[in-house]
């Protein structure tokens, strides 16, 4: 039987690697990403997972790590944050092309300079074109079930690619919330044991991570991107299979108030907990606001996006990472390119906030629905909250 | 739109995970990207097996009878490394004219 417990949800995080009958931990510890890795260790150590735990001796080993480990047909976990995802770039380019399904949470913190160990989403930013999934959770049960998810679509064989589940660092991974773990057989009823596409055998050898030429490269990397693409459909079939057997629903994006809403504040993570609370106080004066927030972002579900959002007079978008000599942050010109050439589109601002950790509160998001509603053609993004 | 010159594979045609036969690197002759190569003059060799040892590439072959090693030119990249370890000033290395 399921049961509902107070847990850390770094730990519920380790506990659904360990339902999942993960092969293979490659990884080393970071803040705030540590107690996953560190209780998975204890799992494994302890008997009651049966996995190989490679303490590597950094990110970079850890993800090449994950690379062969997959390759061999292992189901593949490993955790990072901020400077251990930089790390990992060489790696983490490789994964999607060489289609290596590999289940990879961050516990998003930012990214160095200053030395920074608090949330923000500027690490997985810095990787958001190299061809992985990227799924964000708002919440401790979310963090859990979307490991699950996670695995079943990275490994699935229309899919083959790796997935990051990106779960906020200490807003999440610290806190201590009632989640519900599931029973082993119903995660097997979800998650079927790990079929690879194809295999590393001594018995029938293969190369892996060939050399390839201005002959090959073009189509390698577009043929990488159809993947990505194509992966939505299955992404969405997974949530829905999900909800069959555990009676959660889950969508790519999701709204809140969001139908009549003259004004929307789109946002990812946990902070849309807090935008949904400041909804609630908006619309008890009347205001029509409302929030859509991206579960996926990663293969960008931009037919959901404009179906949510598209109706809106006012569209506020939220990014939690500044992209230095830019004009906007990363969702925010995404939006903006998903609408250019719309003829009826909202009109679209984009705000930063939370920072290296800098809290986000229900009277920021205040600001942002009054400020949202009440400008036209911002032509930069806005920082709430920045002493200059 | 025209298929480009050097394209030799269809997206949708490629392996999934671009995985391959084992050994391909054999097929892929990286001889041309050379601009110098290895000449040796048999008469000062001294069959000491530095150039064979010292080639990063690995194309030097050992011949045991005739007691000297040969460049495979295939596959040598014309780095020079060997003409440089050669203890006997063996090697020269030499403009490929084309
Ligand atoms: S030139 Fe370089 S690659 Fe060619 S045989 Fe000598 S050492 Fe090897
Ligand atoms: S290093 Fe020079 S002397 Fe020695 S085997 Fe090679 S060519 Fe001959």
């Amino acid at each position: 039987m399921a049961k509902r417990i107070g847990i850390e949800v770094s730990l519920a995080v380790a506990e659904a690697v360990k339902l999942a009958d993960t092969d293979v931990i490659a990884a080393y510890p970071i803040t705030p990403q540590t107690h996953i890795v560190e209780h998975l260790s204890e799992l494994v150590a302890d008997g009651s997972l049966d996995a190989a735990y490679i303490p590597v001796e950094s990110e970079h080993s850890a993800m090449s790590s994950c690379l062969g480990s997959s390759a061999a047909g292992a189901r593949t976990f490993t955790a990072t944050s901020s400077q251990g995802l930089a790390l990992m770039n060489e790696m983490i380019y490789i994964a999607p092309v060489l289609r290596t399904p590999i289940v990879l949470a961050i516990a998003n913190r930012a990214l160095s300079a200053p030395i920074n160990i608090w949330n923000d989403h500027s690490d997985i930013m810095s990787v958001r074109d190299a061809g992985w999934i990227c799924l964000f959770a708002e919440n401790g049960q979310e963090s859990l079930d979307l490991t699950l998810i996670s695995f079943r679509v990275a490994e699935d064989p229309k899919v083959s690619l790796p997935v990051s589940l990106n779960l906020d660092g200490f807003t999440l991974s610290h806190f201590i919330e009632p989640i519900e773990i599931p029973d082993k057989e119903t995660v097997d009823k979800f998650l079927p044991p790990f079929v690879p596409c194809f295999k590393l055998d001594i018995k029938a050898p293969m190369s892996l991570g060939l050399l390839g030429g201005p002959e090959y490269y073009t189509e390698s990397r577009k043929a990488t991107d159809d993947a990505l693409l194509a992966s939505k459909t299955v992404i969405k079939k997974a949530f829905a299979e999900f909800n069959d057997v555990f009676g959660r629903q889950y969508n790519v994006v999701e709204s809140y108030q969001a139908k009549d809403a003259e004004t929307i504040v789109l946002a990812m993570g946990s902070i849309s907990e807090t935008a949904m609370t400041a909804v609630d106080e908006l619309r008890a004066q009347g205001k029509k606001v409302g929030i859509v927030r991206l579960r996926l972002w990663r293969p960008l579900p931009i037919e959901e996006i404009v179906e949510a959002v598209g109706h809106a007079k006012n569209l506020a978008v939220i990014d939690r990472h500044l992209v230095l000599g830019a004009p906007y942050g990363p969702v925010g010109l995404e939006m903006m390119s998903v609408f250019y050439s719309a003829s009826q589109k909202p009109n679209i601002s984009n705000f930063v906030l939370g920072l290296g950790g800098r809290d986000v509160t229900r009277d920021d998001f205040k600001y942002i629905f009054d400020r949202a509603a009440a400008q036209q053609g911002q032509t930069r993004y806005e920082i709430v909250g920045v002493l200059e | 739109m025209k298929k480009p010159i050097d394209a030799l594979v269809k997206v949708g045609d490629l392996p999934l995970g671009l995985c391959g036969a084992p050994g391909s690197t054999v097929a892929f002759k990286t001889g041309d990207w050379r601009s110098v190569r290895p000449v040796l003059d048999k008469e000062k060799c001294i069959y000491c097996g530095f150039c064979y040892y010292y080639c990063p590439d690995g194309v030097y072959q050992d011949m045991a009878p005739e007691k000297y090693y040969k460049a495979d030119l295939d596959y040598c990249k014309g780095c020079g490394i060997c003409a440089h370890e050669c203890p006997k000033k063996a090697i020269t290395m030499t403009l490929e004219e084309v």
